[in-house]
């Protein structure tokens, strides 16, 4: 912790806890719908965005000075759109089955709300560094509350967590039964909600009166 | 009656302000006026209506209501046991089972809600409010017979929270919780609360003579089409379907309060006779069916779109769900020309769903819910054209 100055530091955890992309600054909703029936394209889901939203922050913040204000949102989507590319090329060469499930969803990492959020309100004005840091813990925040989200679907969906079957199949001759609502997109929708009413209980500050 | 009251009255000061149990106040305030015609009056200020009708007794006339077809739904659950083991039995015989088969529906339907509801008026410090005994009793209403307890459980829990109190409790409510509930089940279970093997006791576990189908009117009538091409000729289909008499009386098989149309319609009568549902919402959701069904009629590409337009009112859910849920008048439009555009597309739905789409055999359930989101647009739109029009009158004077 020493190594970094306190604003650094604080670009990383602002975006873990109270400033989180997903539950708090409802960004990035579409995909964190779509992806999380499984643990697996979950994770990673969540680190490609990490990297793309690192990267990408870094490359805006070197190029910050540079960058004329009337087209910086091309220039912002150019360097997002290749790294995407490369992630995308990356995946197919080395995890084609998780790339095939997220399917269109890498591609679409492009529109998350989140990167060109940090990139306009963190990247274009900060250090390299910090940035950097912020991109990463945007990512993680992300990465978070995707894997929450897709635990609990993956576990009482299907019964599963990575594939492998967790719920003994003596539940199942009892009677029970996995929830075809985990599987289905609005129950994501619910899960998350349920997530933002936990945080915004417990501070008391988020709470709009 | 006068114990009862001593007693009340001697407990309350602990749950008063101050008193020992002053944090289950909402409790004791809900018992009280539960049993009690509340003694509280609004203060003298400000506009005031005075009315014999109160929250309490809206409800209970719609329990009322509901009576006739919770107590031929417990008969029909008897009899069609009866009729697909082959076992004879007596009216009452039929009843005693059915009864016995329902109530423990009905007992989870109440404990779970209720339990919610007073827990998180506790929490807020809000009354307990009397909606929930209608919702309680229309969920078992439209659950098949066969579903298992804890599915109801779980079905109720997950819409009295996240129908009702998230969105503040009774009365706040964008949809109808009854029906949330169903939509639920049917998504998350959807072996356990559609399919042939429901909708009769015991038969999931194989209680049945041989050759004896379960299947309801309606998913015999979607049996007769595949991918918008007729496998079955209009006679078939009449043939294998039950009586017209049968669907009218309700001797089929279907979700336990649904099935009877002439039990409904009591209902129906009860609530119009005390003005507590809108006959604008019912008239206009069986208008609406009639509608579609005549258009399909005039179509008539596959026999289903040729069957007559009023099988669909004796079929299903269609009128159980236009006299008790389209009428609402929490999530039902508001505005009077209003209520006539959401029933009319209610009913229009359904017929739609139920002929077009062979995924849901039923489509009442889907197309309350759907109209029930659009209510509120349906009002801001006739409130509006409404201001428009005074607006011109105005401009064409001046």
């Amino acid at each position: 912790m020493s190594i970094f100055s306190s604003t650094t530091w604080e670009a990383f955890t602002r975006p873990l806890g109270k400033d989180n992309p997903v539950t708090t600054q409802i960004l990035g909703i579409c995909s964190a719908l779509a992806v999380t029936v499984q643990l697996k394209p979950a994770i990673v889901m969540a680190i490609s965005v990490t990297a793309v939203c690192a990267c990408s922050n870094i490359v805006i913040s070197l190029l910050r000075k540079y960058i004329p204000t009337s087209i910086r949102i091309i220039v912002q989507l150019v360097v997002v759109a290749s790294l995407v590319i490369i992630v995308d090329q990356i995946l197919k060469a080395f995890a084609y089955d998780v790339s095939k499930q997220l399917s269109v969803y890498v591609g679409l990492i492009i529109t998350n709300c989140i990167l060109m959020g940090r990139l306009e309100a963190f990247a274009m004005s900060n250090s390299p560094l910090d940035s950097f840091m912020d991109g990463l813990g945007n990512g993680f925040g992300y990465g978070k509350i995707l894997i929450i989200v897709a635990f609990l679907r993956e576990l009482f969906g299907s019964g599963n967590l990575f594939g492998l079957q967790v719920i003994p199949q003596s539940f199942y001759e009892v009677g029970y039964m996995n929830n075809g609502m985990m599987i289905q997109p609005p129950m994501a929708l619910i899960i998350v909600g349920c997530i933002i009413w936990f945080i915004r209980a417990r501070h008391e500050e988020m709470q709009e009166k | 009656m006068k114990a009862l009251r001593n007693i009340v009255d001697k407990i309350k000061p602990n749950f008063e302000e101050g008193g020992k149990f002053a944090k289950l106040h909402s409790t004791f305030d809900a018992f009280e006026s539960f049993l009690f015609v509340p003694n509280t009056v609004t203060g003298a200020r400000g506009a005031q209506v005075r009315d014999a009708i109160d929250m309490k007794r809206t409800m209970i006339t719609v329990v009322i209501a509901l009576l006739p077809a919770m107590l031929f739904g417990m008969w029909n659950v008897g009899f069609q046991q009866a009729l697909s083991t082959g076992i004879e039995r007596t009216l009452m015989g039929n009843f005693w089972y059915g009864f016995l088969k329902v109530l423990p529906i009905i007992v989870v339907s109440y404990v779970v809600g209720l339990s919610i509801e007073f827990g998180v008026a506790q929490a807020r410090g809000h009354e307990v409010n009397e909606g929930f005994l209608v919702s309680g009793l229309l969920i078992p209403l439209i659950m098949p017979v066969g579903v298992p307890l804890w599915i109801v459980a779980l079905a109720t829990a997950f819409s009295v929270v996240f129908v009702k109190e998230v969105f503040g409790g009774t009365g706040m409510n964008i949809w109808n919780p009854a029906l949330v509930a169903r939509a639920f089940g049917f998504f998350a279970y959807p072996t356990e609360i559609s399919g042939d093997k429901v909708w009769i006791a015991g038969l999931k576990k194989g209680l049945a003579m041989d050759g004896f189908s379960g299947a309801t009117p309606l998913a015999e009538c979607a049996a007769s089409v595949d991918g918008g091409q007729s496998v079955q000729s209009l006679s078939q289909l009449i043939d294998s379907l039950p009586s017209f008499c049968d669907m009218l009386i309700g001797r089929i098989p279907g979700s336990i309060g649904e099935t009877s149309l002439i039990a409904i319609l009591i209902g129906a009568v009860i609530l119009l006779a005390t003005g507590i549902a809108s006959w604008k919402i019912m008239v206009s959701v069986f208008a609406g069916g009639a509608l579609m069904g005549l258009f399909f009629n005039v179509l008539g590409i596959n026999t289903y779109m040729q069957l007559p337009f009023y099988y669909h009112f004796v079929m299903g859910g269609f009128a159980f769900g236009a006299v008790f849920m389209a009428t609402d008048p929490v999530s039902a439009a508001q505005t009077e020309t209003g209520k006539w555009i959401y029933g009319l597309l209610i009913g229009i739905f359904a017929v739609l769903l139920r002929v077009v789409n062979p995924a849901y055999p039923e489509g009442m359930m889907l197309s309350i819910l759907l109209m029930n989101t659009f209510a509120s647009l349906i009002d801001y739109c006739v409130v509006d054209a409404n201001i428009r029009r005074r607006a011109r009158r105005v401009q064409v004077k001046a």
